[in-house]
Protein backbone atom coordinates (compact mmCIF):
# COMPACT_ATOMS: atom_id res chain seq x y z
CA UNK A 1 0.00 0.00 0.00
CA UNK A 2 2.81 1.80 -0.12
CA UNK A 3 2.39 5.90 0.94
CA UNK A 4 -1.08 5.38 1.72
CA UNK A 5 -0.04 3.87 5.19
CA UNK A 6 1.59 7.48 6.37
CA UNK A 7 -2.10 8.67 6.17
CA UNK A 8 -2.17 7.35 9.51
CA UNK A 9 0.07 9.97 10.96
CA UNK A 10 -2.55 12.57 10.47
CA UNK A 11 -4.75 11.96 13.65
CA UNK A 12 -2.01 12.18 15.63
CA UNK A 13 -0.83 15.98 14.12
CA UNK A 14 -4.59 16.67 13.89
CA UNK A 15 -5.29 16.25 17.32
CA UNK A 16 -2.01 16.30 19.49
CA UNK A 17 -0.90 19.97 16.95
CA UNK A 18 -3.99 21.22 16.13
CA UNK A 19 -5.94 21.45 19.44
CA UNK A 20 -3.42 23.53 21.27
CA UNK A 21 -3.71 25.83 18.27
CA UNK A 22 -7.57 25.56 18.03
CA UNK A 23 -8.46 26.16 21.62
CA UNK A 24 -11.25 28.40 21.63
CA UNK A 25 -15.31 28.98 21.89
CA UNK A 26 -15.91 31.10 18.83
CA UNK A 27 -17.18 30.22 16.31
CA UNK A 28 -19.93 28.17 17.42
CA UNK A 29 -19.38 25.30 14.48
CA UNK A 30 -22.97 23.36 14.11
CA UNK A 31 -23.64 24.89 17.62
CA UNK A 32 -20.47 23.14 19.29
CA UNK A 33 -17.67 25.33 20.44
CA UNK A 34 -14.63 25.17 17.93
CA UNK A 35 -12.72 23.15 19.84
CA UNK A 36 -14.84 20.30 20.57
CA UNK A 37 -15.84 20.61 17.00
CA UNK A 38 -12.26 20.16 15.30
CA UNK A 39 -12.07 16.86 17.86
CA UNK A 40 -15.23 15.62 16.52
CA UNK A 41 -14.08 16.39 12.58
CA UNK A 42 -11.45 14.42 13.75
CA UNK A 43 -13.04 11.43 15.19
CA UNK A 44 -14.80 10.91 11.39
CA UNK A 45 -11.87 11.69 9.48
CA UNK A 46 -10.36 9.19 11.34
CA UNK A 47 -12.35 6.63 10.19
CA UNK A 48 -12.54 7.75 6.61
CA UNK A 49 -8.48 7.50 6.95
CA UNK A 50 -8.39 4.03 8.17
CA UNK A 51 -10.93 3.18 5.58
CA UNK A 52 -9.24 3.83 2.59
CA UNK A 53 -5.99 1.91 4.38
CA UNK A 54 -7.93 -0.82 5.04
CA UNK A 55 -8.95 -0.91 1.24
CA UNK A 56 -5.51 -0.59 0.12
CA UNK A 57 -3.89 -2.68 2.34
CA UNK A 58 -3.05 -5.97 0.22
CA UNK A 59 -3.35 -8.50 3.65
CA UNK A 60 -7.13 -7.86 3.39
CA UNK A 61 -8.21 -8.58 -0.19
CA UNK A 62 -8.53 -12.62 0.34
CA UNK A 63 -11.21 -14.12 1.63
CA UNK A 64 -9.90 -14.59 4.96
CA UNK A 65 -13.23 -17.08 6.34
CA UNK A 66 -12.35 -19.58 4.13
CA UNK A 67 -8.35 -19.52 4.78
CA UNK A 68 -7.30 -22.47 7.13
CA UNK B 1 -40.17 -0.77 45.87
CA UNK B 2 -40.67 2.32 43.21
CA UNK B 3 -40.62 2.07 39.41
CA UNK B 4 -36.81 2.49 38.86
CA UNK B 5 -36.09 0.11 41.57
CA UNK B 6 -37.99 -2.01 39.76
CA UNK B 7 -36.78 -1.90 36.47
CA UNK B 8 -33.03 -1.99 37.76
CA UNK B 9 -33.46 -5.27 39.75
CA UNK B 10 -35.68 -6.96 36.41
CA UNK B 11 -32.68 -6.27 34.12
CA UNK B 12 -29.84 -7.46 36.81
CA UNK B 13 -32.12 -10.41 36.55
CA UNK B 14 -32.30 -10.68 32.80
CA UNK B 15 -28.68 -10.15 33.03
CA UNK B 16 -27.70 -13.19 35.03
CA UNK B 17 -30.22 -15.73 32.98
CA UNK B 18 -28.49 -14.82 29.96
CA UNK B 19 -25.37 -15.26 31.92
CA UNK B 20 -26.42 -18.80 32.35
CA UNK B 21 -27.91 -19.85 29.10
CA UNK B 22 -24.63 -18.80 27.53
CA UNK B 23 -22.89 -21.20 29.35
CA UNK B 24 -25.48 -23.90 28.20
CA UNK B 25 -23.94 -27.02 26.65
CA UNK B 26 -20.46 -25.73 26.61
CA UNK B 27 -17.33 -27.05 27.91
CA UNK B 28 -16.04 -25.10 30.44
CA UNK B 29 -12.23 -25.40 30.88
CA UNK B 30 -10.29 -22.62 31.26
CA UNK B 31 -9.39 -21.18 28.13
CA UNK B 32 -13.10 -21.60 26.99
CA UNK B 33 -13.71 -19.95 30.10
CA UNK B 34 -11.44 -16.84 29.80
CA UNK B 35 -11.22 -16.55 25.87
CA UNK B 36 -14.21 -18.30 24.54
CA UNK B 37 -12.03 -21.02 22.65
CA UNK B 38 -10.87 -17.98 20.39
CA UNK B 39 -13.89 -18.73 18.05
CA UNK B 40 -15.63 -15.24 18.16
CA UNK B 41 -15.89 -13.53 14.47
CA UNK B 42 -15.65 -9.36 14.05
CA UNK B 43 -18.90 -9.01 15.48
CA UNK B 44 -18.77 -10.62 18.70
CA UNK B 45 -15.24 -9.06 18.68
CA UNK B 46 -16.27 -5.65 18.24
CA UNK B 47 -19.05 -5.89 20.42
CA UNK B 48 -16.52 -7.13 23.02
CA UNK B 49 -13.95 -4.69 22.47
CA UNK B 50 -16.65 -1.94 22.63
CA UNK B 51 -18.43 -2.98 25.45
CA UNK B 52 -14.78 -2.52 27.24
CA UNK B 53 -14.33 0.50 26.39
CA UNK B 54 -18.32 2.16 27.19
CA UNK B 55 -18.22 1.63 30.66
CA UNK B 56 -19.62 3.14 33.54
CA UNK B 57 -16.17 5.41 33.27
CA UNK B 58 -17.81 7.05 30.21
CA UNK B 59 -21.49 6.87 31.38
CA UNK B 60 -21.09 8.96 34.58
CA UNK B 61 -17.34 9.77 34.52
CA UNK B 62 -17.71 11.22 31.13
CA UNK B 63 -20.71 13.23 31.57
CA UNK B 64 -19.71 14.12 35.15
CA UNK B 65 -16.01 15.44 34.24
CA UNK B 66 -17.79 17.59 31.50
CA UNK B 67 -19.89 18.78 34.39
CA UNK B 68 -17.15 19.35 36.79
CA UNK B 69 -14.17 20.20 34.73
CA UNK B 70 -15.68 21.12 31.08
CA UNK B 71 -13.28 21.49 28.31
CA UNK B 72 -10.71 18.93 29.63
CA UNK B 73 -13.49 15.64 29.43
CA UNK B 74 -12.81 16.45 25.52
CA UNK B 75 -9.62 14.35 25.86
CA UNK B 76 -11.97 10.86 26.28
CA UNK B 77 -13.11 12.07 23.04
CA UNK B 78 -9.55 12.01 21.83
CA UNK B 79 -7.91 9.29 22.62
CA UNK B 80 -9.62 6.55 21.99
CA UNK B 81 -9.54 7.13 17.66
CA UNK B 82 -5.69 7.73 18.15
CA UNK B 83 -5.71 4.22 19.80
CA UNK B 84 -7.46 2.52 16.94
CA UNK B 85 -5.02 4.01 14.45
CA UNK B 86 -2.43 2.15 16.70
CA UNK B 87 -4.28 -1.22 16.89
CA UNK B 88 -4.31 -1.67 12.86
CA UNK B 89 -0.91 -2.39 13.34
CA UNK B 90 -0.57 -3.18 16.76
CA UNK B 91 -2.95 -6.01 17.47
CA UNK B 92 -2.97 -8.52 14.96
CA UNK B 93 0.97 -9.36 15.25
CA UNK B 94 -0.50 -10.19 18.95
CA UNK B 95 -3.12 -11.76 18.10
CA UNK B 96 -0.90 -14.18 15.56
CA UNK B 97 1.50 -14.48 18.50
CA UNK B 98 -1.08 -15.71 20.88
CA UNK B 99 -2.28 -17.95 18.55
CA UNK B 100 1.07 -19.98 17.69
CA UNK B 101 1.68 -20.03 21.40
CA UNK B 102 -1.97 -20.69 22.79
CA UNK B 103 -1.68 -18.20 25.19
CA UNK B 104 -4.56 -17.52 27.65
CA UNK B 105 -3.56 -14.04 29.60
CA UNK B 106 -1.79 -11.23 28.92
CA UNK B 107 1.69 -11.99 30.87
CA UNK B 108 1.78 -15.30 28.77
CA UNK B 109 2.66 -12.92 26.25
CA UNK B 110 5.84 -11.39 28.00
CA UNK B 111 6.65 -14.97 29.38
CA UNK B 112 7.16 -16.16 26.29
CA UNK B 113 8.62 -13.22 24.22
CA UNK B 114 11.03 -12.38 26.68
CA UNK B 115 11.55 -16.05 27.83
CA UNK B 116 11.18 -15.01 31.41
CA UNK B 117 8.29 -16.36 33.77
CA UNK B 118 9.91 -13.30 36.09
CA UNK B 119 8.51 -10.98 33.80
CA UNK B 120 4.87 -12.77 33.65
CA UNK B 121 4.71 -11.96 37.28
CA UNK B 122 5.62 -8.79 37.07
CA UNK B 123 2.81 -7.96 34.01
CA UNK B 124 0.58 -9.84 36.30
CA UNK B 125 1.26 -7.95 39.45
CA UNK B 126 1.07 -4.49 37.21
CA UNK B 127 -2.06 -5.80 35.26
CA UNK B 128 -4.47 -6.45 38.84
CA UNK B 129 -2.59 -3.23 40.47
CA UNK B 130 -4.18 -1.36 37.88
CA UNK B 131 -7.52 -3.49 37.72
CA UNK B 132 -7.79 -2.81 41.08
CA UNK B 133 -8.87 0.98 40.46
CA UNK B 134 -10.64 0.48 37.41
CA UNK B 135 -12.82 -2.32 39.30
CA UNK B 136 -13.35 -0.01 41.99
CA UNK B 137 -14.94 2.64 39.82
CA UNK B 138 -17.39 0.28 38.06
CA UNK B 139 -18.56 -0.90 41.51
CA UNK B 140 -18.99 3.05 42.60
CA UNK B 141 -20.65 3.55 39.55
CA UNK B 142 -23.06 0.24 40.39
CA UNK B 143 -23.28 1.93 43.95
CA UNK B 144 -24.27 5.77 42.59
CA UNK B 145 -27.06 3.98 40.08
CA UNK B 146 -28.96 1.85 42.62
CA UNK B 147 -28.31 4.87 44.89
CA UNK B 148 -30.11 7.04 42.84
CA UNK B 149 -32.95 5.07 41.65
CA UNK B 150 -33.81 3.53 44.85
CA UNK B 151 -34.14 7.79 45.69
CA UNK B 152 -32.32 7.33 48.78
CA UNK B 153 -33.99 4.55 50.36
CA UNK B 154 -30.92 2.14 50.02
CA UNK B 155 -27.77 3.67 51.05
CA UNK B 156 -24.90 4.13 48.81
CA UNK B 157 -22.52 1.60 50.77
CA UNK B 158 -25.20 -1.09 50.62
CA UNK B 159 -25.85 -0.13 46.94
CA UNK B 160 -22.50 -1.04 46.21
CA UNK B 161 -22.44 -4.39 47.94
CA UNK B 162 -25.46 -5.09 46.33
CA UNK B 163 -23.53 -4.00 43.05
CA UNK B 164 -20.37 -6.25 43.82
CA UNK B 165 -22.31 -9.09 44.71
CA UNK B 166 -24.57 -8.95 41.36
CA UNK B 167 -21.20 -8.87 39.11
CA UNK B 168 -19.41 -11.57 41.78
CA UNK B 169 -22.30 -14.00 40.75
CA UNK B 170 -22.63 -13.11 37.20
CA UNK B 171 -18.89 -13.99 36.49
CA UNK B 172 -19.19 -16.96 38.48
CA UNK B 173 -21.64 -18.17 36.30
CA UNK B 174 -20.92 -17.40 32.92
CA UNK B 175 -16.98 -16.41 32.13
CA UNK B 176 -16.51 -14.62 29.20
CA UNK B 177 -19.53 -16.04 27.10
CA UNK B 178 -22.22 -14.17 29.30
CA UNK B 179 -20.23 -10.91 29.07
CA UNK B 180 -20.10 -11.57 25.07
CA UNK B 181 -24.40 -11.94 24.92
CA UNK B 182 -24.76 -9.24 27.48
CA UNK B 183 -22.54 -7.18 25.87
CA UNK B 184 -24.40 -6.84 22.90
CA UNK B 185 -27.76 -5.98 24.79
CA UNK B 186 -26.34 -3.04 26.93
CA UNK B 187 -24.61 -1.76 23.53
CA UNK B 188 -27.99 -1.35 22.15
CA UNK B 189 -29.49 -0.21 25.26
CA UNK B 190 -27.08 2.65 26.11
CA UNK B 191 -26.84 3.79 22.45
CA UNK B 192 -30.42 4.73 22.76
CA UNK B 193 -30.25 5.93 26.05
CA UNK B 194 -27.73 8.41 25.54
CA UNK B 195 -28.39 9.44 22.14
CA UNK B 196 -31.70 10.25 23.43
CA UNK B 197 -30.45 12.38 26.38
CA UNK B 198 -27.73 14.13 24.68
CA UNK B 199 -30.50 15.43 22.47
CA UNK B 200 -33.40 15.54 24.46
CA UNK B 201 -31.96 17.25 27.54
CA UNK B 202 -30.18 20.34 25.70
CA UNK B 203 -33.28 20.82 23.46
CA UNK B 204 -35.48 20.86 26.49
CA UNK B 205 -33.78 23.34 28.44
CA UNK B 206 -31.62 25.49 26.50
CA UNK B 207 -33.62 25.01 22.85
CA UNK B 208 -30.41 23.55 21.38
CA UNK B 209 -26.58 23.18 21.42
CA UNK B 210 -25.65 26.33 20.49
CA UNK B 211 -27.87 28.35 22.68
CA UNK B 212 -26.85 25.82 25.59
CA UNK B 213 -22.71 26.61 25.23
CA UNK B 214 -23.73 30.11 24.67
CA UNK B 215 -25.10 30.04 27.72
CA UNK B 216 -22.64 28.13 29.86
CA UNK B 217 -19.70 30.65 27.90
CA UNK B 218 -21.54 33.27 29.27
CA UNK B 219 -21.80 32.01 32.87
CA UNK B 220 -18.37 30.22 33.05
CA UNK B 221 -16.29 31.93 30.63
CA UNK B 222 -12.84 29.88 30.22
CA UNK B 223 -15.20 26.44 30.63
CA UNK B 224 -15.10 25.82 27.34
CA UNK B 225 -11.76 25.52 26.47
CA UNK B 226 -8.54 24.18 27.84
CA UNK B 227 -7.57 26.31 30.95
CA UNK B 228 -3.98 27.99 30.85
CA UNK B 229 -2.95 26.24 34.00
CA UNK B 230 -3.93 22.75 35.67
CA UNK B 231 -5.64 21.09 32.78
CA UNK B 232 -3.81 22.53 30.24
CA UNK B 233 -3.06 22.31 26.78
CA UNK B 234 0.16 20.40 27.96
CA UNK B 235 -1.85 17.98 30.33
CA UNK B 236 -4.56 17.56 27.03
CA UNK B 237 -1.44 16.19 25.01
CA UNK B 238 0.53 13.80 27.89
CA UNK B 239 -2.74 12.27 29.00
CA UNK B 240 -4.35 11.67 25.11
CA UNK B 241 -0.45 10.14 24.61
CA UNK B 242 -0.58 8.25 27.29
CA UNK B 243 -4.12 6.64 27.55
CA UNK B 244 -3.94 5.98 23.77
CA UNK B 245 -0.75 4.08 24.29
CA UNK B 246 -1.76 2.23 26.91
CA UNK B 247 -5.53 1.88 25.39
CA UNK B 248 -4.43 -2.11 24.95
CA UNK B 249 -2.18 -2.89 27.29
CA UNK B 250 -4.62 -3.41 30.15
CA UNK B 251 -5.03 -7.04 30.67
CA UNK B 252 -8.83 -7.77 30.09
CA UNK B 253 -8.61 -5.61 26.71
CA UNK B 254 -5.37 -7.79 25.84
CA UNK B 255 -7.16 -10.83 26.96
CA UNK B 256 -10.33 -9.92 24.92
CA UNK B 257 -8.18 -10.03 21.60
CA UNK B 258 -7.38 -13.44 22.01
CA UNK B 259 -10.87 -14.44 21.84
CA UNK B 260 -10.91 -13.38 17.81
CA UNK B 261 -11.21 -16.20 15.26
CA UNK B 262 -9.51 -14.01 12.63
CA UNK B 263 -6.66 -10.98 12.52
CA UNK B 264 -8.74 -9.24 9.75
CA UNK B 265 -10.95 -8.34 12.26
CA UNK B 266 -8.91 -6.22 14.30
CA UNK B 267 -8.18 -4.09 10.74
CA UNK B 268 -11.65 -3.79 9.79
CA UNK B 269 -12.90 -3.04 13.68
CA UNK B 270 -10.08 0.09 13.36
CA UNK B 271 -11.81 2.25 10.86
CA UNK B 272 -15.42 1.25 12.45
CA UNK B 273 -14.86 2.21 16.39
CA UNK B 274 -13.16 5.45 15.99
CA UNK B 275 -16.97 6.44 15.11
CA UNK B 276 -18.76 4.66 17.56
CA UNK B 277 -16.53 7.23 19.72
CA UNK B 278 -19.07 9.38 18.91
CA UNK B 279 -21.74 8.05 21.31
CA UNK B 280 -19.38 9.78 24.18
CA UNK B 281 -20.34 13.76 22.55
CA UNK B 282 -23.72 12.89 23.51
CA UNK B 283 -22.55 11.93 27.06
CA UNK B 284 -21.24 15.07 26.88
CA UNK B 285 -24.24 16.83 26.47
CA UNK B 286 -25.81 15.25 29.38
CA UNK B 287 -23.29 16.64 31.55
CA UNK B 288 -23.15 20.17 30.29
CA UNK B 289 -26.79 20.26 30.13
CA UNK B 290 -26.68 19.91 33.99
CA UNK B 291 -24.46 22.28 34.55
CA UNK B 292 -27.14 25.17 34.92
CA UNK B 293 -29.48 22.91 35.77
CA UNK B 294 -28.19 21.17 39.11
CA UNK B 295 -25.62 23.52 39.86
CA UNK B 296 -23.30 22.74 42.79
CA UNK B 297 -22.48 19.24 42.72
CA UNK B 298 -18.69 19.05 43.78
CA UNK B 299 -15.56 16.58 44.02
CA UNK B 300 -16.51 13.42 43.51
CA UNK B 301 -20.51 14.15 43.78
CA UNK B 302 -19.75 15.36 40.14
CA UNK B 303 -19.87 11.59 39.03
CA UNK B 304 -23.84 12.01 40.14
CA UNK B 305 -24.87 14.97 37.54
CA UNK B 306 -26.45 12.15 34.39
CA UNK B 307 -28.38 10.73 37.65
CA UNK B 308 -29.85 13.93 39.29
CA UNK B 309 -30.69 15.59 36.37
CA UNK B 310 -32.50 12.83 34.81
CA UNK B 311 -34.24 12.72 38.21
CA UNK B 312 -35.05 16.29 38.04
CA UNK B 313 -36.40 15.81 34.28
CA UNK B 314 -38.41 12.05 33.87
CA UNK B 315 -40.70 9.55 35.75
CA UNK B 316 -39.40 7.14 38.02
CA UNK B 317 -39.86 4.46 35.63
CA UNK B 318 -38.07 6.14 32.87
CA UNK B 319 -35.22 6.70 35.37
CA UNK B 320 -35.27 3.13 35.81
CA UNK B 321 -34.46 2.14 32.25
CA UNK B 322 -31.24 5.19 32.58
CA UNK B 323 -30.21 3.26 35.50
CA UNK B 324 -30.66 0.16 33.74
CA UNK B 325 -28.50 1.06 31.18
CA UNK B 326 -25.86 2.32 33.36
CA UNK B 327 -25.90 -0.79 35.31
CA UNK B 328 -25.17 -3.23 32.05
CA UNK B 329 -22.25 -0.31 31.40
CA UNK B 330 -20.88 -1.55 34.93
CA UNK B 331 -21.48 -5.07 34.66
CA UNK B 332 -19.80 -6.03 31.36
CA UNK B 333 -16.88 -4.27 32.24
CA UNK B 334 -16.99 -5.05 35.26
CA UNK B 335 -17.58 -8.78 35.13
CA UNK B 336 -14.39 -8.58 32.45
CA UNK B 337 -12.31 -7.59 34.90
CA UNK B 338 -12.87 -9.25 37.53
CA UNK B 339 -12.56 -12.24 35.87
CA UNK B 340 -8.88 -11.31 33.93
CA UNK B 341 -7.95 -10.56 37.63
CA UNK B 342 -8.45 -13.53 39.02
CA UNK B 343 -7.03 -15.49 35.69
CA UNK B 344 -4.00 -13.53 36.22
CA UNK B 345 -3.31 -14.18 39.81
CA UNK B 346 -4.51 -18.33 39.65
CA UNK B 347 -2.76 -18.60 36.19
CA UNK B 348 0.60 -16.53 36.38
CA UNK B 349 1.17 -16.08 39.76
CA UNK B 350 0.25 -19.53 41.27
CA UNK B 351 1.31 -21.55 38.31
CA UNK B 352 4.60 -19.87 38.38
CA UNK B 353 5.30 -21.07 41.90
CA UNK B 354 4.05 -24.43 41.48
CA UNK B 355 4.41 -25.65 37.55
CA UNK B 356 3.59 -29.08 38.51
CA UNK B 357 -0.64 -27.75 39.26
CA UNK B 358 -3.07 -28.57 36.40
CA UNK B 359 -5.25 -26.49 34.57
CA UNK B 360 -8.70 -28.10 36.25
CA UNK B 361 -6.90 -26.78 39.54
CA UNK B 362 -6.18 -23.30 37.62
CA UNK B 363 -9.86 -23.27 36.46
CA UNK B 364 -11.20 -23.61 40.36
CA UNK B 365 -8.60 -21.44 41.56
CA UNK B 366 -9.44 -18.64 39.42
CA UNK B 367 -13.79 -18.86 39.71
CA UNK B 368 -12.06 -19.08 43.71
CA UNK B 369 -10.60 -15.94 43.97
CA UNK B 370 -13.21 -13.97 41.93
CA UNK B 371 -15.18 -13.14 45.31
CA UNK B 372 -12.12 -12.52 47.68
CA UNK B 373 -10.63 -9.50 44.75
CA UNK B 374 -14.26 -8.49 44.37
CA UNK B 375 -14.56 -7.85 48.46
CA UNK B 376 -10.56 -6.60 48.15
CA UNK B 377 -12.45 -4.05 45.37
CA UNK B 378 -15.42 -3.43 47.69
CA UNK B 379 -13.51 -2.29 50.30
CA UNK B 380 -11.82 0.12 48.58
CA UNK B 381 -14.47 1.52 46.81
CA UNK B 382 -16.34 2.35 50.40
CA UNK B 383 -13.05 4.42 51.04
CA UNK B 384 -13.63 6.33 47.89
CA UNK B 385 -12.71 10.19 47.50
CA UNK B 386 -11.90 10.06 44.03
CA UNK B 387 -13.44 10.55 41.04
CA UNK B 388 -14.29 8.19 38.37
CA UNK B 389 -12.20 9.48 35.78
CA UNK B 390 -9.41 10.06 38.08
CA UNK B 391 -9.37 6.24 39.00
CA UNK B 392 -9.46 5.83 35.62
CA UNK B 393 -6.34 7.75 35.03
CA UNK B 394 -4.77 6.12 37.85
CA UNK B 395 -4.84 2.56 35.97
CA UNK B 396 -3.43 4.01 32.76
CA UNK B 397 -0.44 5.52 34.56
CA UNK B 398 0.13 2.14 35.52
CA UNK B 399 -0.79 -0.37 32.45
CA UNK B 400 1.17 2.13 30.03
CA UNK B 401 4.14 1.13 31.90
CA UNK B 402 4.05 -2.22 29.82
CA UNK B 403 4.04 -0.17 26.42
CA UNK B 404 7.25 0.10 25.56
CA UNK B 405 8.86 -3.60 26.24
CA UNK B 406 5.88 -4.91 24.33
CA UNK B 407 6.50 -2.47 21.27
CA UNK B 408 10.31 -3.79 21.37
CA UNK B 409 8.81 -7.59 21.57
CA UNK B 410 7.34 -6.93 18.29
CA UNK B 411 10.14 -5.75 16.37
CA UNK B 412 12.17 -8.71 14.26
CA UNK B 413 14.76 -7.94 16.38
CA UNK B 414 14.00 -7.01 19.63
CA UNK B 415 16.47 -4.48 20.91
CA UNK B 416 15.21 -4.62 24.32
CA UNK B 417 16.55 -7.40 26.86
CA UNK B 418 14.53 -9.35 30.00
CA UNK B 419 16.29 -7.35 32.45
CA UNK B 420 15.72 -4.16 30.57
CA UNK B 421 12.16 -4.86 30.28
CA UNK B 422 11.87 -5.36 33.96
CA UNK B 423 13.73 -2.74 35.37
CA UNK B 424 12.01 -0.10 32.79
CA UNK B 425 8.64 -1.46 33.85
CA UNK B 426 9.72 -1.22 37.60
CA UNK B 427 11.19 2.15 37.65
CA UNK B 428 7.60 3.56 35.37
CA UNK B 429 5.31 1.56 37.75
CA UNK B 430 7.38 2.80 40.98
CA UNK B 431 7.19 6.29 39.54
CA UNK B 432 3.27 6.68 39.23
CA UNK B 433 2.91 4.70 42.30
CA UNK B 434 5.01 6.88 44.83
CA UNK B 435 2.86 9.97 42.93
CA UNK B 436 -0.41 8.48 43.54
CA UNK B 437 0.15 7.55 46.97
CA UNK B 438 1.69 11.21 48.17
CA UNK B 439 -0.63 12.82 46.27
CA UNK B 440 1.72 15.17 44.58
CA UNK B 441 2.40 15.78 40.67
CA UNK B 442 5.15 16.88 38.80
CA UNK B 443 5.09 20.32 40.05
CA UNK B 444 4.83 19.63 43.42
CA UNK B 445 8.48 17.24 42.58
CA UNK B 446 10.28 20.04 40.23
CA UNK B 447 9.18 22.94 41.02
CA UNK B 448 11.72 25.08 39.25
CA UNK B 449 10.55 23.20 35.70
CA UNK B 450 8.98 26.21 33.46
CA UNK B 451 5.67 26.88 33.55
CA UNK B 452 3.86 24.30 30.59
CA UNK B 453 5.94 21.12 31.96
CA UNK B 454 4.63 20.93 35.26
CA UNK B 455 1.55 19.95 33.74
CA UNK B 456 2.70 16.88 32.25
CA UNK B 457 0.78 13.77 33.31
CA UNK B 458 2.88 11.98 35.94
CA UNK B 459 2.05 8.32 33.98
CA UNK B 460 3.99 10.28 30.64
CA UNK B 461 6.92 11.52 33.02
CA UNK B 462 6.84 7.69 34.27
CA UNK B 463 6.80 6.76 30.85
CA UNK B 464 9.71 8.44 29.50
CA UNK B 465 11.55 7.22 32.65
CA UNK B 466 10.64 3.74 31.79
CA UNK B 467 11.90 4.01 28.36
CA UNK B 468 15.05 5.71 29.38
CA UNK B 469 16.07 2.89 32.02
CA UNK B 470 14.82 -0.29 29.39
CA UNK B 471 17.18 1.37 27.13
CA UNK B 472 20.50 1.98 29.70
CA UNK B 473 19.87 -1.70 30.95
CA UNK B 474 19.04 -3.75 27.72
CA UNK B 475 22.59 -1.83 26.17
CA UNK B 476 24.18 -2.98 29.68
CA UNK B 477 23.04 -6.47 29.04
CA UNK B 478 22.43 -7.27 25.52
CA UNK B 479 26.02 -8.64 24.21
CA UNK B 480 25.33 -11.35 26.99
CA UNK B 481 21.99 -12.04 25.82
CA UNK B 482 22.94 -12.52 22.85
CA UNK B 483 25.37 -14.70 23.81
CA UNK B 484 23.12 -16.53 25.21
CA UNK B 485 20.91 -16.92 22.55
CA UNK B 486 23.64 -17.82 20.23
CA UNK B 487 25.41 -20.52 22.39
CA UNK B 488 21.46 -22.20 22.19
Amino acid sequence: MGLIKYLAALPFIGILVGVPLLNRVEPLVLGLPLVLAWIVLWIILTAVIMAIIYFADPANRDAPESRP
Amino acid sequence: MNAALAIIVLTIVAALLLGLRARHGKDMNLEQWTVGGRGFGTVLVFVLMAGEIYTTFTFLGGSGFAYGHGAPAFYILSYGCLAYVLSYWLLPPIWRYARQHRLIAQPDFFARKYDSPALGVLVAVVGIVALVPYLVLQLKGLGIIVDAAAYGTISPTLAIWIGAVVVTTYVMVSGVHGSAWTAVVKDILILAVVLFLGIYLPIRYYGGYGAMFTAIQAAKPGFLVLPPQGESLTWFDSTVLLTALGFFMWPHTFGSLYTAKEERAFRRNAALLPLYQLILLFVFFVGFAAILKVPGLKGPDIDLSLLRLSIATFDPWFVGVIGAAGVLTALVPGSMILMTSATLLANTIVRTVHPQITDVTVSNLAKGLVPVIALVSVLFTVRGGSTIVALLLMGYAFVTQLFPSLLASLLPRNPVTREGAFAGICVGVATVAATSLAHTGIATLLPGLPGPLRDLNIGIVALALNVLVTGIVSALTYRRTALARHAR
